[in-house]
């Protein structure tokens, strides 16, 4: 049963209805296969409280480093605790993690964007913020956050939010500083539109498919730092398994069991590299002049 | 020139100032009693009041930042609250090996990816050219700890070629030593800066590779070695060089996750050390000193243009 890892029937039939959209079809076997194991992998995580055949915290000294068993499928951590099982939950966090911070970062980069972009006053001022802020190493300003934050969650996303907002910032501000000389703003502007609907309902639709694209890989940069950040020490509480604690725990046991490390390490890079593909085709699709360019 | 260079380097106070700026709010502006962040949970209230002597957080905020500053500018980067050494020592006895790694690194990254773009380019939709977007994209996505991990248990552990950990100056213990124990680190370190360079050769090459100055050097008989390398990268150089100098920033988080995976005693260790103890003063430093670096970096960068496109005149 714990080794059913194959998607559900749910799973397939929505991948069939998106095969049936015009123009899905030809994208190649990349794109698609990138879908399918982000789903897998989703969808694992997310069953991941019944797929898991023990309790992740389950600590069984007898049992410590142990390999592969009939009841322990990948073998068991220096705690004795089930590693098949600790991979499947520690998905959770990591993604939940990941989502958050790029929602978060997209949100207040597109909020400060459209005021930079739209008000000239402000504009030197933010982009020279924003410039500063990039010009810190987002590894360096995310651990020193989570140090002074305590390493809960949400101060996790804060500090892998922190960092990504100015690439935000700078892609919506310059979407918009180009979309402001349009007519139709101009016009918006002469019949007396209020600032508010020409930010939100005129120039921000011109933001939201660099967004999409930019989100995507801001996600897949977010659940990297997340387990980079937990790797060092820096991330969420020891205590909650997450892929970069599961490693990070992993690290002083490598020469004895390297899997500690390989397992969590693959989950982790399939789920980054399948949602880097996916952000590389809907930027081919949604900006096919990038694609021109062979960028 | 010279005005541009001025004005380059003038602009990068306000970048620094507002560096420096974050910094120091980052500490005061946390919810709670710095001191007490900074000791931890089981501090006694004398700690708590060394550590306010220390760090003058008993003075209005504005005094703070100015007494702050005023030491900064004479390169005082204050005290470490731990070991009681002063900052700069500290950063002076661990910034060797980092920068050693950090030159060999660009130095093979720049090796193995500017071929591999231009290969890459020239046969362009041939399974070179896939292999090479394939690896680019693989490199951006596999974790850089996870790398150095499958390097150490190939190269290090099952085939034996070079030990597992450990750093030998090249100074005092000879380039081979250093190099027999840099290369690996160097090598993990270089994957995501590889990936990063390689795309971005490919995409300028493919745009050169376009233009009618290439196809009169072939018509004319130039070798394709020549065409590629002395016509076309020339040209392409300008966001080869842009992009070296934005992964940058990649090196730099490298570095501090590549020092704890190879037990390298650079600074990179140092800031990890200083964050896990919350020794604030080396962490300020380190954000400093790394966002310094990287603003200079690219500054070079930019000058160098000229050097390679004759065209750009500042």
């Amino acid at each position: 049963m714990a080794m059913n890892s194959v998607p559900p029937a749910s799973a397939m039939q929505s991948v069939l209805r998106l095969l049936s959209i015009p123009g899905l079809k030809k994208l190649g076997v990349g794109p698609l296969l990138a879908a399918l194991v982000l789903l897998a992998i989703v969808i694992i995580t997310l069953l991941s409280p019944w797929l898991a055949p023990h309790d992740p915290l389950e600590m069984q000294p007898l049992l410590r480093l142990k390999g592969p068993m009939p009841d322990y499928p990948l073998g068991t951590d220096p705690y004795g605790r089930d590693l098949y099982s600790r991979v499947l939950i520690g998905g959770r966090v990591s993604l939940l993690i990941g989502i958050g911070a790029a929602v978060v970062s997209v949100l207040i980069g597109l909020l400060i964007g459209l005021v930079a972009g739209f008000f000239r006053m402000l504009d030197t001022i933010i982009m020279r913020i924003m410039d500063s802020l990039m010009a810190i190493p987002s590894i360096l300003l995310a651990i020193a956050l989570v140090a002074l934050n305590g390493p809960s969650i949400t101060s996790v996303i804060m500090a892998i939010t922190i960092p990504e907002i100015p690439r935000v910032v700078r892609l919506v501000r310059s979407v918009v500083l180009t979309a402001r000389e349009e007519p139709y703003v101009e016009a918006a502007q002469a019949l007396g539109s209020s600032m508010p609907k020409i930010l939100f309902q005129h120039l921000m639709p011109n933001t939201m498919a660099p967004l999409i694209v930019q989100g995507t890989y801001i996600l897949a940069s977010a659940i990297l730092t997340e387990a980079i950040l937990s790797f060092l020490g820096a991330g969420v509480s020891t205590e909650i398994p997450t892929w970069g604690n599961i490693m990070a725990e992993g690290r002083q046991y490598f020469r004895i069991k390297p899997e500690l490390i390989l397992w969590p390490g693959l989950m982790l890079s399939l789920c980054i590299l399948s949602i880097n593909l996916l952000g590389d085709t809907a930027r081919d699709m949604l900006d096919p002049r990038l694609k021109k360019r062979g960028e | 020139m010279l005005g541009y260079i001025i004005r380059r380097i003038l602009a990068i106070i306000p970048v620094m100032l507002i560096v420096a700026i974050f910094v120091f709010l980052l500490l005061r502006l946390t919810p709670g009693d710095p001191a007490a962040i900074i000791a931890g949970d089981m501090a006694t209230p004398e700690q708590l009041n060394r550590i306010r002597e220390a760090m003058g957080l008993n003075d209005p905020l504005l005094v703070q930042f100015f007494t702050w500053m005023g030491r900064l500018l004479q390169g005082d980067l204050g005290v470490s609250l731990i070991s009681g050494t002063d900052v700069t020592t500290m950063i002076g006895q661990r910034i060797f090996p980092t920068l050693n790694m950090a030159l060999l690194t660009i130095v093979i990254a720049v090796m193995i990816a500017v071929p591999m773009g231009v290969v890459a380019a020239w046969r362009h939709r041939s399974w070179v050219d896939y292999a090479v977007m394939s690896f680019s994209v693989l490199g951006f996505s596999v974790p850089v700890f996870v790398i150095g991990y499958l390097f150490i248990l190939v190269f290090a552990i099952s085939l034996d070629w070079f030990p597992v950990q450990g750093y030998a100056s090249p100074t005092d213990k000879g380039v081979l030593a250093f190099l027999d124990r840099a290369i690996l680190p160097a090598l993990t370190l270089a994957t995501i800066y590889v990936a990063l360079i390689a795309r971005m050769t490919r995409a300028s090459m493919l745009e050169v590779l376009g233009e009618d100055y290439i196809r009169t050097a072939r018509a004319k008989g130039v070798r394709e070695s020549k065409v590629l390398f002395r016509h076309a990268l020339r040209n392409a150089a300008v966001p080869i060089l842009t992009v070296i100098g934005t992964g940058f920033a990649l090196l730099i988080s490298g570095v501090v996750v590549t020092e704890s995976v190879f037990n390298i005693p650079g600074i990179g260790r140092l800031t990890v050390d200083a964050i896990l103890a919350r020794d604030y003063p080396v962490i300020q430093a380190m954000i400093l000193l790394t966002s310094g670096t990287y603003v200079v970096v690219n500054l070079i960068i930019d000058i160098s243009y000229t050097i390679f496109d004759p065209r750009i005149r500042y």
